[in-house]
């Protein structure tokens, strides 16, 4: 058997649903359903079985065409930079508010990707979130929590 | 059927919803014009601006972004040779060949109009079908549905993941595990949590739909450097050539698009058959009903063999429409994501939302027409001046995809905890993407989940613990036995190609 990508892929699989499986007999169900045909955890435990049956397939059985990806034409950097600004964002978005969180994240996701015309960066990035942040909370009234335009006394 | 059609047309055309049409067919089609987006990636994107109108409107804007993204995806196809779907990789046969030739008006016009023809007809099938489906649909029975449930997953894997049929039902398995997460239905008993009070309610469905297709798709695209904009920069966008179609072409499309259209819906009717296989097995079908010399012309720019399989694929859209309206089961990817949609918006699709909600489902049907009419009327003059958004750098593209889909989460919850899961689920997504993992099972796995369970749990209670539900009855047995047999036969074609 020749290991190759796939094979970890469902290898890892294996073992989310014996983990799956694990998981599912401890869902503690009540007294009276334990015995009944069906309970909260006979859906999960037939899951966790087909899981591992279908992975285990796949581990097993030979693979004739294997993929073949060259890592040196995957564009690494750009995507875990992308991935880290998405994060920033997401643990930003409440605290700092959507306007300026959204627009600081456009600008460097553009700068990250190549993006180097800075006027086009701009404009695309505060006025575009600001107009938008209009459609969106004026016009269509939905809510938009944004303590720093709030302390400014932009939005309401 | 005729009071029902009035109440459809009298909901589908009010000025909000028939703005809505116009507003989904034209988003779509910018979406679904962009390489590697496609009507999913549409619809999601459009999910959390739903949620903020009634059922009706909501599901009318994504049916006409359903439209748009297929006619969208048609375009790039011709102009570009970069299908921005799977199903109108066919269209690229001869369409792209018609725009080296310098008639990129003319294919985009032939196009459009076999759309719009495939359309209307499957419109009427679907007219037909849909009502009469429903009657029927009502003598079935729990275990019935949990067939048709298995059924769906085994061929939505079996056709949608070109022969890899185990990383399919992985898929599969991996949307149901998903779907399993949160407080049981029956009992509230909280499964998988792992204490954590934000799973407890489970994973929102557009969380997994938005991780799954719009982010992941973007990454996937940034990981693989690939920059849809570069083929668009090596033709003029600007003049496509005249859009008018002489006597003989229309004569040839006449006889190509009954057949298309029936092919066309059958397959679309079928689960997990779809608009892809509809467009080849039409491309294929035309072949052999063409003259030899005509024949030859195939692959160069023929009329009929652009025409086929645009009039198949958008008449497998509509017929992929009836297990959704008349069974509650989605057959494709797509349709999952609209029955996702559905029961965010509290509607239970099935036999009965032809009585307990006819607005909802003439109106849908209704609004399916008025958007090819809209297609037609307003994006084909227009087209000109869309295309212009194939040349958009992807160093703007990508950032807005991710906003948009960080943006839709955040709307839906102000939780900080749905975004960092949405992410983590993308990268897994990203990473499955590149070794060929198919997504669209595991999301109608997902949307099927609660359901699966429901249908299972009664079956098992009624024949109390026992597995003879699945044979009693004969409808059961008979799909029982399409499951088997449509196992049998990836078992049998993957050893011949001896791929698995």
């Amino acid at each position: 058997m020749k290991i190759n990508s796939v094979k970890i892929i469902s290898l890892l699989f294996f073992i989310l649903s014996a983990f799956y499986l694990y998981t599912a007999h401890q869902i503690q169900v009540f007294a009276f359903d334990e015995g009944a045909p069906f309970n909260a955890k006979t859906f999960p435990i037939y899951l966790g079985y087909a899981g591992m049956f279908f992975s285990g397939l796949k581990i097993v059985l030979p693979d004739q065409k294997p993929i073949k990806i060259d890592p040196t034409y995957l564009e690494f950097k750009k995507t875990i930079l992308l991935v880290l600004t998405m994060i920033v964002y997401g643990a930003t978005i409440l605290k700092v508010g959507f306007f300026l969180s959204t627009s600081l994240f456009l600008v460097f996701s553009y700068y990250f990707l190549g993006e180097r015309r800075w006027k086009y960066i701009i404009i695309f990035s505060f006025p575009f979130v600001a107009i938008f942040m209009y459609l969106l909370h004026g016009v269509l009234a939905v809510y938009l929590r944004d303590p720093l335009l709030k302390y400014i006394g932009i939005i309401g | 059927m005729i009071e029902g059609i009035l109440i459809g047309l009298k909901t589908a055309l009010s000025f909000q919803n028939l703005m809505m049409v116009m507003i989904g067919c034209f988003a779509g089609t910018i979406i679904g014009m962009l390489p590697g987006l496609g009507p999913m990636t549409a619809i999601a994107l459009m999910i959390p601006i739903t949620y903020g109108f009634d059922p009706a409107t909501g599901l009318i804007l994504m049916a006409g972004v359903y439209y748009g993204a297929v006619f969208g995806g048609s375009t790039s196809s011709i102009l570009i040779n970069a299908p921005g779907v799977p199903g109108t990789v066919a269209t690229s046969f001869d369409g792209y060949p018609m725009a080296q030739q310098g008639k990129a008006g003319k294919a985009l016009a032939i196009a459009a109009y076999s759309s719009f023809a495939g359309g209307t007809i499957s419109a009427i099938f679907l007219l037909i079908a849909a009502p009469s489906l429903s009657k029927v649909s009502l003598s079935f029975r729990s275990p019935d549905y949990f067939g048709l449930m298995i059924l769906g997953l085994t061929a939505v894997a079996a056709f949608s993941s070109k022969g890899n049929f185990l990383k399919a039902m992985m898929m599969c398995v991996l949307g149901l595990m998903l779907a399993s997460v949160g407080q049981d239905t029956l009992s509230d008993i909280p499964r998988f949590t792992f204490n954590t009070m934000n799973l407890s309610d489970g994973i929102s469905f557009v969380l997994v739909v938005m991780a799954t297709f719009a982010m992941s798709e973007a990454l996937t695209i940034i990981i693989k450097g690939n920059d849809p904009s570069k083929a668009a920069k090596q033709i003029s966008l600007t003049d496509l050539g005249s859009i008018k179609v002489n006597k003989e072409e229309t004569k040839q499309m006449a006889a190509t698009i009954p057949r298309s259209s029936i092919l066309g819906f059958i397959i679309g009717v079928l689960p997990g058959a779809g608009a892809t296989i509809a467009s080849f097995l039409a491309y294929g079908m035309e072949r052999n009903f063409v003259k030899s010399e005509e024949k030859e012309k195939f692959g160069k720019g023929s009329v009929q063999g652009l025409s086929a399989p645009e009039t198949a694929n958008n008449a497998a859209c509509s017929g992929s429409f009836v297990p959704l309206l008349t069974l509650g089961i989605p057959g494709s990817g797509t349709t999952a994501v609209m029955l996702g949609a559905l029961l965010g918006f509290g509607i239970q699709p099935g036999p009965r939302l032809y009585e307990t909600n006819p607005d909802i489902f003439w109106s849908v049907i209704m609004s399916m027409y008025i958007g090819m009419v809209v297609l037609l009327i307003l994006n084909l003059p227009l087209i000109p001046y869309i295309a212009r958004i194939l040349a958009v750098p992807r160093t703007f593209l990508i950032p807005m995809i991710l906003f948009f889909s960080v943006t839709g989460i955040y709307l839906m919850s102000f939780n900080n905890f749905d975004i960092f899961l949405m992410i983590g689920i993308a990268v897994i997504a990203t990473i499955l993407r590149l070794y060929d993992f198919p997504m669209p099972p595991l999301i109608l796995a997902f949307v099927l989940g609660g359901l699966m369970e429901e249908n299972l749990r009664r079956s098992l209670l009624i024949s109390d613990g026992s597995w003879a539900f699945l044979w009693d009855r004969p409808l059961t047995l008979c799909i029982m036995m399409t499951i088997l047999l449509i196992i049998c036969w990836q078992i049998y074609s993957s050893l011949i190609s001896r791929k698995i």
